[in-house]
């Protein structure tokens, strides 16, 4: 077990025994994927910054039925992944449609992306193509979209992703197959 | 020429990095010959690395601090430890001024007598408060040096020192639940009725 592992362990331990403030580590450590799963899986900013709150506050509610034999990471993925899944369950139609018209919210994502040195017109660009694929992957029907999240933004093993979702392997890998063609067919000429 | 289906299973195969060797050794001959299956594997290799451009993306500003202050409030004995834990020389301090005091001390560390603060609702019994079924006990309850078993439903705060607390079911009680079978507990309780009194004297 490496270092990190520990830390973990040692911080879940202090939060099961009702020390709030480790969970504080906990939260820093994963919020970034935990909100990028988010808004890959749900396309707004707003709703992915609710949605990975509440995440991490069931988390914490329910930090006692953690199973310590899975990895930490797995089980916060598996709260996240389900919340996602029922919000766009829960989602009108008309929501779609507000989107779609509204179009703005990549907008302010810029500020949120890692800085690098680039041009204006790069900046635009890799903003254009951020939206695009954003776009790609909300056409996607969602149990494509909750594995080509886990595979490709949060970068995780078939195995894991399996664990996340409670599917067999192959099964992950036929989503995974058909979720590419389909992304293929939008993203693959640009 | 319609190219086999086979080949595009290759090709996920491949970008999920279980083919084997004599299968890719196939798919790449294929590949050469082949300019539509050269371009479809072109586009989902291309599709890939547009995806993997997608993660680099973090959290709003400030999401940590914002989640801490949606938390569900937490039990006020883990609040105290770590205060102690972070004011080692305050904490003994206080306990000094306290155990020079010495009334809270020596009433936690003397075999207390049982006694019991709550309204006619309740039968005693060898030491133990009972809350009979139906009953509702309008206010708080202290029990001292004895348990509490709830049947019935409490309108108010239960705290129970030196002793357990037996409940039937949740929600039978409206306010907090407290036990104290701990010192630190104890002097928590202790700054917390004096606390009370005196903002409740200022009132
Ligand atoms: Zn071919």
């Amino acid at each position: 077990m490496d270092f990190m592992d520990l830390f973990i362990k040692k911080r879940i331990r202090a939060v099961q025994k009702g020390d709030q403030n480790a969970y504080a580590d906990l939260v820093d450590l994963y919020k970034d994927k935990i909100y990028r799963l988010c808004y890959r899986m749900l396309g707004n900013q707003h709703e992915a910054e609710d949605a990975a709150q509440e995440a991490f506050i069931r988390a914490y509610v329910h930090i006692n039925t953690y199973n310590p034999d899975m990895k930490f990471s797995t089980w916060l993925y598996r709260i996240a992944t389900n919340l996602t899944i029922d919000r766009l369950r829960k989602r009108k139609p008309d929501v779609y449609l507000d989107e779609e018209v509204n179009g703005t919210d990549g907008l302010t994502m810029q500020a949120q992306l890692p800085s690098r040195e680039a041009s204006p017109e790069e900046a635009v660009e890799s903003l254009e193509l951020q939206e695009t694929v954003q776009r790609a992957i909300e056409r996607l029907p969602e149990k494509y979209r909750s594995v080509i999240v886990l595979k490709y933004i949060e970068d995780l093993s078939l195995q894991e992703i399996s664990d996340i979702l409670g599917l067999p392997v192959g099964t992950v890998k036929t989503r995974l197959h058909r979720g590419r063609e389909a992304l293929r067919k939008q993203l693959g000429h640009l | 020429m319609k190219c086999p289906n086979e080949m595009i299973s290759l090709m996920h195969h491949y970008l999920d990095g279980d083919l084997r060797p004599e299968e890719e050794q196939r798919l790449k001959e294929h590949l050469r010959s082949c300019a539509a299956c050269a371009a479809h594997f072109h586009e989902l290799k291309k599709t890939v690395a547009f995806l993997q451009y997608a993660a680099h993306l973090t959290a709003p500003p400030a999401f940590t601090t914002k989640v801490m202050k949606m938390m569900p409030k937490e039990k006020k004995s883990a609040r105290l430890r770590r205060w102690m834990h972070g004011h080692p020389l305050l904490t003994a301090a206080s306990l000094f001024v306290l155990l020079t005091v010495g009334s809270f001390a020596s009433s936690w560390g003397e075999n207390g007598a049982f006694s019991v603060s709550a309204d006619e609702h309740v039968i005693i019994r060898d030491h133990t408060v009972i809350v009979p079924k139906g009953e509702t006990v309008k206010g708080d309850i202290v029990v001292r040096n004895g348990s509490i078993r709830i049947e019935g439903t409490v309108d108010g705060n239960v705290t129970v020192i030196h002793g357990k607390k037996y409940m039937a079911s949740a929600g039978q009680v409206t306010g907090e639940i407290e036990e104290i079978n701990q010192v630190f507990e104890w002097i928590w309780y202790n700054i917390k009725e004096k606390v009370n009194h005196a903002l409740q004297s200022l009132e």
